[in-house]
């Protein structure tokens, strides 16, 4: 009874150490010229036959392990529970949300200059996810690129404050709407596409912006990025130690306290804040609009969406073109924040972890995305010694989270009414 | 005469790597085929298929092994053995569990297990890129020493040769040989080769081990043609590669075999006549272009959705 099994596991375990054994226990090693392969120590060894044991074990007793596995009570204690109602549930979710937006306002004044820089990358990232989240979660579209309305945003306040002096809040509605723009132009004939093949050409149209951007050196300058972006003002007053330019005032000779660079640092935290905000409202307004029940309805069946009435390319550009327009928005802050870009910055890993966060966190659901942004932004810079796995764990996490729970840590809910059938 | 020695150094180049690519994309073709999903993670295969020749080759030569054809022989049967078994264990482990779901879930599961791979390999071997030693060196020259010389290197013929070998025995295999009658039944009705008897798990798994094997071959080609490999070395190849296959007409084997030929001369006239550093772009447009005049390609049959 067992030999079936027992071929199987074998196969598996020899398959298991063929690929892991070449690449991990045979280290290629440049040597002057020549390259010679040196067998790695014997830890890796042993672990890579270890693992192809555990491989074997596992397919031997595959059926009995599920079994047990089946047999045991659920992992999750919450699951046969009863769902909140609908309206308990939307007002303890903006509860929530209005209780992290407020310890998030008052958090900066208490912890150091790092935590709060790294806070406003954080920030950054749930608008980038918000944004994305429409386009993939509530519109099912899969846009591999989405780095390149990013790259547009904040390319498009360094070249306006180089060439033209734009400060940062002109340049931000002017570099939010020429990514949307961006995602106009490309999203007109590619969203006729089936999903699939948009993945691919929104990856291309990444990468065509991304070579863009590295060898228009004229204009971009090229690998050396822009440099020398200038911060954002409140109401004329600059936050730097000396006002550079004319009629504007220093923050802290108006206010008469001394000079800290945190102000800067802190001011910026709140503008990002300030617009993650924004993004979300914006976003949880449209969800509630009949073009963000179309976005859903199309995603779920598009036949179905189209015999009634919905026009495809309207809808799918709207959600292509707002996501697009909050790219936009995430790149003018970024590029404000690092003061210099370059297209270093902009490479398809970037639309890959975006796209984990919006995985991640439930695709559709806000505060999972949120939730996510927070998590894949900072449990890497927690684990500093481990920060070289990141991207493994990424990827890894994201095949799990499919293979698992595609509807993410904590899927999405629409309304809707539970019909019970009568005892 | 030199304007038309130029014109066909560019051409040959662009002839070598375009074959490379089709052997590439035989195997996004043919798991598109067969379960219309885009393996993401064939790149990341194609490139572990790269590392492990460089070992083999680099292993060999420690051992004083330096006969050329031996060195070759054992690379590639050690590239297609470790990229096989990649590919078999990919579908294992990130596709058949997501299989029949919605569109997108097997999509992102493959994009996850390529940025897995890619990092996997990074880790293992470091992210520098490692010089693939020169094993073939020289070539024919044509054209006279003091203007522009055109030159065939050993290198592109055997990439050539070894191209054409691959694809007849495709061709053959497919046509003739019980698993590859089956994979045309699968890939033509998949629910129907199962009722008939068909192990349809078995063929698809057949299937991406073929597109793996054929990725390995392809690595050791362009691994040492240009002479170098790093863990990102797959994926811009992978994109290509499945360029490739979309311009020939996705799910058509000899469409793929086409659409590499036609991007690879394609780049190379790019890089040849207008500059190196746009032959992405040009690629990437390309494929753009054909997406939206043509989305069957060029030898791909039309796709008529039922409800």
């Amino acid at each position: 009874m067992a030999t079936p099994n027992f071929k199987h596991a074998l196969f598996c375990a020899i398959v298991t150490i063929v690929i892991a054994y070449p690449i991990l226990g045979l280290n290629l090693v440049a040597e002057s010229t020549r390259v010679i392969v040196e067998g790695a120590d014997t830890t890796t060894v042993i672990s890579v036959f270890a693992a192809a044991l555990v491989v074997f074990l596992f397919q031997l007793f595959r059926d009995r392990i599920m079994a047990s596995l089946g047999g045991l009570p659920k992992l999750n204690p919450f699951a046969d529970r009863e769902h909140m109602p609908e309206s308990k549930r939307a007002r303890l979710e903006s509860w929530v949300l209005t209780g992290i937006v407020v310890l998030a306002l008052f958090w900066p004044f208490f912890v150091s200059r790092g935590s709060v820089d790294l806070a406003t990358l954080v920030l950054i990232y749930i608008m980038l996810a918000l944004g994305l989240n429409v386009v993939v979660g509530l519109a099912g579209l899969l846009d591999l690129g989405y780095v390149a309305f990013y790259a547009v945003g904040a390319y498009t306040f360094a070249l306006l404050s180089q060439y033209a002096g734009v400060s940062f809040w002109m340049a931000l509605p002017i570099g939010a709407c020429l990514a949307a723009l961006f995602g106009l132009v490309l999203g007109f004939p590619v969203l006729r596409l089936r999903g699939d093949y948009l993945a691919i050409v929104t990856l291309g149209f990444g990468e065509i912006i991304r070579i863009l951007l590295n060898n228009w050196t004229a204009l971009t300058g090229g690998p050396n990025g822009i440099g020398g972006i200038p911060d954002p003002t409140l109401f004329g007053m600059e936050f730097g130690r000396r006002v550079k330019e004319e009629g504007n005032t220093s923050f802290h000779d108006t206010f008469g306290i001394a000079y800290s660079s945190e102000h800067k640092v802190i001011f910026l935290y709140l503008i990002a804040l300030i617009l993650a905000v924004i993004t979300a409202l914006i976003i949880r307004r449209f969800m509630r609009m009949p073009v963000g029940r179309a976005w859903e309805a199309l995603r779920e069946d598009e036949i179905a969406a189209r015999s009634l009435g919905l026009s495809r390319t309207a809808v799918k550009l709207s959600a292509f073109t707002i996501g697009a327009f909050f790219a936009g928005f995430a790149g003018t802050v970024f590029a404000s924040k690092q003061g210099f870009i370059s297209p270093e910055s902009f490479v398809f890993l970037e639309s890959a972890i975006i796209l984990a966060i919006v995985v991640l966190g439930g695709m559709g659901s806000q505060l999972g995305v949120v939730l996510a942004a927070i998590a894949v932004t900072i449990l890497p810079e927690l684990a500093r010694e481990f920060s070289d796995f990141r991207m493994l764990v990424f990827g890894a996490a994201m095949v799990l989270m499919m293979v698992w729970r595609p509807q993410g840590l904590m899927p999405m809910r629409r309304t809707h009414i539970q019909l019970r059938r009568q005892e | 005469m030199q304007d038309l020695l130029y014109f066909f150094q560019q051409l040959i180049n662009g002839l070598t790597i375009g074959s490379a690519y089709a052997l590439i994309a035989i195997g996004y073709t043919m798991v598109y085929g067969i379960i219309g999903m885009i393996n993401f993670a064939h790149g990341e295969v194609y490139m572990i298929g790269a590392y492990t020749a460089l070992i083999a080759i680099t292993g060999l030569t420690a051992f004083g092994i330096a006969w050329l054809p031996l060195v070759l022989i054992v690379a590639l049967i050690c590239a297609v053995i470790v990229s096989s078994s990649m590919g078999w264990a990919v579908e294992r482990v990130a596709y058949r569990p997501v299989r029949g779901r919605h569109r997108l879930i097997p999509l992102i599961s493959a994009i996850g297990m390529s940025i897995f791979l890619q990092n996997y390999v990074h880790l293992a071997q470091g992210s520098r890129n490692i010089g693939f030693p020169a094993l073939m060196d020289g070539g024919f020259q044509f054209g006279s020493a003091d203007s522009f010389q055109m030159s065939l290197s050993y290198m592109q013929i055997t990439i050539f040769i070894t191209t054409l070998i691959c694809m007849t025995l495709l061709s053959l295999f497919i046509s003739r040989s019980r698993i590859g009658r089956a994979c045309r039944a699968v890939s033509q009705d998949l629910r129907m080769a199962n009722l008939l008897g068909i192990d349809t798990n078995r063929i698809i798994s057949a299937t991406f081990v073929i597109g793996a094997s054929l990725a390995a071959v392809a690595g050791l080609l362009l691994g040492m043609y240009y002479g170098s490999v790093d863990p990102l070395f797959g994926f811009i190849a992978g994109l290509k590669a499945f360029t490739a296959a979309v311009l020939g007409g996705i799910g058509s084997i000899p469409g793929a075999m086409l659409g590499g030929l036609i991007l690879g001369v394609a780049e190379s006239m790019t890089s040849g006549y207008l500059s190196g550093e746009y032959k992405d772009v040009v690629s990437f447009s390309l494929l753009i272009l054909i997406l939206l005049f043509k989305p069957t390609g060029l030898l791909g049959k039309p796709e008529v959705e039922k409800i």
